[in-house]
């Protein structure tokens, strides 16, 4: 299954790993970053709903 | 506008920062970029031209800082602003009083610098040309930096990592004016590459800079 | 019905909400087949060897890197023109973006030059360029995150966006200028005798499809957070009036 990359293995994988570990970081701050964002938005928004209603 | 340029030139003499500090800076690197690579004087002689440039331009960066910190501090930019005097005119006057008060001594002094860095003797003529091209559109540049950053709290190293970038053409083509004037070829190229990327500098980015300290004095 | 209606904060959640998760779908199934197919079921090229699958991420990463800034432009320039908060936020959320294509463009690229030149870096022109790319969207993120106030910070940073692409440019010719570089012509274009092979071509192309669907997904997601965390500012800035 695995193609045969000969002696340049080290290249083509490391680059495929550091592509994979700069995207995964990427996301994932942007995944917190969402949730932080509702998880603000939310609480304020319950406050702002109880003190208009 | 030369009242202030006066102003502003009487003010960086008092204070004595701008001036003195830059030009040390320079006297500094020329130092220690030799203790650093060795004394041979083929080598240094080699990578002079881009050391001078390299000095230059962290020198001119040393005191960008000034140029509204404390204008925007005492309030005195808002009065600029409320002043008859268009903004974009204030700036470009700030811009120039920047470079008389450092790109013109570092122009000056650094022939005397190449000696130190065994600057080949062909190259003098075109370090002083060069840098007296190449200088106002560091100030220019700079004065956009500092217009951005000018009511920030940190704004030092944020400005040197917003300005480094837009100096690269400059610096570019400054050092290759240099090396190649110092290597007997023709330098007609990026002298007026140099030439044109100060000329627009100054002639459009007073604009942008204004604009940044209208939106700063919001 | 026009694009400005986009433009509306709200309406442009309802539409985002609906697009989001087709752009996730799609950039899952480019990236996943467009890579695949690139790792496991392309020859080896006759001259670089194994080599050549690193295009299959250097390419697509390489062009995204300079079209998000060219993004980030035109959206800075309608924030600045028309004053449309969602415009400025997108620029905003598609920073990161750019400057993490920018760097696997780089750090491939380093891990592809080491075997072809012996060298994990040259100051090759198209390699500076990307240097100085690098450093245009970490004073573009700085900037960002230095300045309190969100409509000035939108205001500073469309202005260095638009000063900051005509020294892109300016430095991209300079750089031309200062050396001749070792790195190869253009991967895609007009002209067939510059381009890559056909066996190559069509996973690439998956690919780059892949790395634009990515993009997408991501700066939707990233505008929405923008938009909700301008709200509660907002929400907050009303509750502290009140």
């Amino acid at each position: 299954m695995m193609p045969d990359l000969g002696k340049y293995a080290f290249a083509v994988l490391a680059s495929y790993g550091a592509t994979v570990v700069l995207l995964a970081a990427l996301v994932a701050l942007s995944f917190w970053q969402r949730a932080r964002a509702k998880r603000l938005l939310d609480e304020v928004e319950a406050r702002a709903g109880k003190t208009d209603g | 506008m030369i009242a202030l340029l006066i102003r502003d030139l009487r003010l960086a003499f008092r204070t004595g920062g701008g001036f003195g500090l830059g030009l040390a800076f320079f006297l500094l690197v020329a130092v220690l970029v030799p203790l650093g690579v060795g004394p041979e004087g083929g080598t240094l002689g080699k990578i002079a031209p881009g050391i001078l440039w390299v000095g230059a331009l962290l020198a001119c960066l040393l005191s960008l800082d000034r140029i509204f910190a404390l204008d925007f501090e005492d309030g005195s930019l808002d009065l600029l602003a409320t002043s008859p005097l268009p903004m974009e005119g204030a700036v470009a006057v700030k811009s120039l009083a920047h470079w008389l008060v450092t790109g013109l001594p570092l122009t000056l002094a650094a022939p005397a610098l190449g000696i130190l860095l065994n600057l080949p003797p062909a190259g003098y003529g075109w370090l002083v040309l060069s840098l007296a091209l190449g200088t106002p559109a560091l100030s220019v540049i700079g004065t956009f930096g500092a217009a951005l950053t000018v009511g920030l709290k940190r704004g030092g190293l944020l400005l040197s990592l917003l300005v480094l970038p837009l100096y690269v053409p400059t610096l570019i083509f400054g050092a290759e004016v240099v090396k190649r004037g110092a290597a007997g070829m023709e330098v007609a190229t990026p002298l007026a590459l140099l030439a044109a990327i100060t000329a627009g500098a100054a002639g459009l980015l007073p604009f942008a800079s204004a604009a940044a300290i209208r939106v700063n004095l919001r | 019905m026009s694009i400005w209606e986009y433009a509306n904060p709200k309406k442009f959640m309802q539409t985002s909400a609906w697009l989001l998760p087709w752009a996730v779908g799609l950039t899952v199934l480019c990236l996943g087949i467009g890579l695949i197919w690139g790792f496991f079921f392309t020859p080896d090229d006759y001259k670089q060897g194994a080599t050549v699958k690193i295009i299959y991420i250097h390419v697509p990463a390489a062009m995204m890197a300079i079209n998000v800034w060219v993004m980030m432009l035109v959206t800075s320039l309608i924030w600045i023109v028309r004053r449309h908060h969602v415009s400025a936020l997108a620029a905003k959320a598609a920073a990161p973006i750019g400057l993490t294509f920018t760097l696997i463009a780089l750090v491939t690229g380093a891990f592809w030059g080491q075997p072809m030149w012996g060298t994990w870096w040259a100051w090759d022109p198209r390699l500076t360029s990307f240097l100085v790319l690098c450093l245009f969207y970490l004073g573009y993120i700085a900037l960002w995150q230095a300045v309190e106030n969100p409509d000035t910070a939108a205001d500073l940073t469309g202005v260095l966006c638009v000063v900051g692409s005509v020294f892109a440019m300016l430095s991209r010719y300079a750089v031309n200028f200062w050396n001749q570089g070792l790195h190869q012509g253009a991967s895609l274009s007009m002209d067939a005798k510059e381009n890559v092979s056909d066996v190559f071509w069509l996973p690439l192309l998956i690919c780059i499809a892949g790395f634009v669907l990515l993009f997408i997904a991501l700066v939707l997601m990233r505008t929405r957070t923008e938009i909700r965390t301008r709200r509660a500012q907002a929400l907050m800035a009303r509750e502290r009036l009140a």
